[in-house]
């Protein structure tokens, strides 16, 4: 299996299915483990974390698991492969750039993968598209009991699975959500959602990372709190408080612009799919946000039924049975393939930014102004 | 919750001064909290907040005393409060029993006050354990419901333990 088999593709987790999709782009839920009988990475020597490396590996490799599995030696492997895979979820930046022998096990769908020695021995990951996290948490269930049929987790009667760091302890749970919430930031209340996490103890980030701008008003939320709480109880919290609130945020946010400021709403997609089809030069952070508008306008239209000159323009542009297709799938796709290492290792070799830039650009407006037969 | 100030706006920002051994709880707004000139940080990554909290404790030196002994280090993998500090992680899991007193607040502090485990357990953990730790857990929820003066959910939880005991 190799790395390019999966770059030339839209990820299952990113392709705009799945429900409450138009807000919830994806669902991701993952365990914290270490095995019994070993000290925790930080005092492990070389040879111990080959050891845990090699027994990990095995027993994942052995589980069934409905989709065909492949393993990556990660610090064997070249930056710009470990870049990829950090671009598409599958390992953390932590793991790609840690230190010391470690893997990863991932599923040819990439809707399940395996960290070996990042912070924790053993960090297996969940992904579905739009919001579906009881489905993650019954998946990773299951593949955590077939784990431990094979080998022994570290635990602890008081403070239950152990971790490195106490931030993970007990339940050793991360459940979190990747939100669009574009609308928000339009309206000036995104600060009010931050705000309204950190109320409620949850951790959000923007995407790739810590303190970074949300790239394409896209937001990772994730519970914090992992001791004195099942995991049953923070999945629910989740799907029948936390989400339906948000969602009412977003979607209130979006129809205050389409009553009251139809013109900006307008502007901001017209600007974009100009931008987009005609560019000769776009960085990742400009196509990323103009790519937000684009999704904002095709959904607006498809879960509102709203209707602007801007947004029935793209309509016509993603409607079925026309020469040309935009759909969300589509954007996220160009979202995925543009990213530098996606770019690098689907052209065959490194590229310099401002390369990188032109290739994009031209990316883009090929997937953009398509011209086929129209259908009969 | 309402601020406690203009009693307009929610409450958002939670203060806990301890003074004395006297505990005071202040509950404002933001808007409130700016014109009292109190800086809140929106969003502190949590290795800074387990460094700060860590900062607090005694320091295993202050801890030891006259006597100056070395620092208390794990048995097992040789780890120290100080490398803690440092590093964030600890080294195995028999530092959270070795640590336990220092480590307690921090875990406190980040899972809202919560400090047992009521999660998924390994289903090879033996059954009397598994027993032991629902016990502790009823326990601690008990606990918490006689500290909120919620006497009904206490005596409810009262009789679970009786009936998990015998």
């Amino acid at each position: 299996m190799e790395i390019t088999n999966l770059s030339n593709n839209i990820n299952e987790w990113f392709n705009g299915s799945g429900p409450l999709a138009d807000i919830v782009i994806s669902s991701r839920i993952r365990l914290a483990r270490n095995i019994s009988g070993y000290k925790f990475l930080s005092r492990c020597s070389n040879t111990e974390k080959a050891e845990i490396l090699n027994k990990l590996r095995d027993v994942l490799m052995s589980l069934d698991l409905g989709d065909e599995i492949f393993y990556i030696s990660v610090d064997k492997t070249s930056a710009l492969n470990r870049n990829f895979l950090v671009e598409r979820h599958l390992i953390s930046r932590h793991h790609a750039f840690g230190k010391g022998p470690r893997g990863a096990v991932i599923g040819q769908k990439e809707l399940f993968t395996a960290m070996i020695n990042e912070e924790d021995h053993l960090r297996i990951q969940v992904l579905k598209a739009g919001c579906q996290l009881k489905e993650c948490a019954e998946q990773i269930n299951h593949i955590d009991d077939m784990i431990e049929e094979k080998i022994s987790y570290a635990f602890n009667p008081r403070f239950g699975y152990m971790t490195a760091c106490p931030t993970n302890i007990g339940t050793g749970i991360r459940i979190s959500v990747m939100l669009h919430l574009p609308a928000l930031k339009l309206t000036g209340h995104i600060e009010k959602f931050l705000n309204m996490a950190k109320d409620m103890s949850l951790a959000v980030r923007g995407l790739f990372g810590e303190g970074t701008e949300a790239a394409s008003d896209l937001y990772q939320m994730s519970n914090q709190v992992t001791l004195g709480v099942s995991e049953a109880d923070i999945v629910t919290k989740f799907e029948k408080e936390i989400i339906p609130e948000i969602i009412e945020y977003e979607n209130a946010a979006r129809k205050q612009l389409l009553s009251k400021q139809p013109d900006i709403l307008d502007d901001k997609i017209s600007r974009a799919l100009a931008l987009l089809q005609n560019a000769h030069l776009i960085s990742s952070h400009e196509a990323l946000f103009l790519l937000s508008h684009l999704r904002l306008g095709i959904n607006m239209h498809e879960y509102m039924g709203a209707s602007t000159p801007a947004i029935n323009k793209l309509h016509k542009l993603c409607a079925e049975g026309q020469t040309r297709q935009i759909s969300i799938a589509t954007i996220n796709k160009l979202f995925m393939l543009t990213l530098p290492a996606h770019l690098q290792i689907n052209h065959g070799k490194t590229l310099d930014p401002n390369d990188r830039d032109i290739l994009r650009a031209k990316i883009i407006r090929s997937a953009l102004n398509q011209d086929t037969q129209p259908k009969s | 919750m309402q601020c406690q100030i203009c009693n307009q706006n929610d409450a958002t920002i939670h203060l806990t001064e301890i003074s004395s051994g006297v505990r005071t709880e202040m509950h404002i707004c933001e808007h409130c909290a700016a014109e009292q000139d109190i800086t809140v940080k929106n969003h502190i990554p949590i290795n800074e907040l387990l460094s700060g909290l860590l900062a607090v404790q005694p320091t295993d030196e202050e801890m030891a005393g006259p006597l100056k002994k070395q620092q208390p280090a794990c048995p097992n993998c040789g780890f120290t409060l100080a490398q803690f500090r440092k590093e964030g992680v600890l080294g195995c899991p028999h530092d959270y029993e070795i640590f336990e007193r220092a480590l307690i607040p921090l875990i406190e502090k980040a899972h809202d006050g919560k400090t047992a485990h009521c999660g998924k357990i390994p289903s090879k953990t033996p059954h009397d354990t598994k027993k032991h730790m629902t016990i502790l857990n009823l326990r601690q929820q008990l606990e918490a419901a006689v500290r909120n003066e919620d006497y009904e959910l206490a005596a409810k939880l009262r009789d679970e333990i009786n009936i998990s005991e015998k």
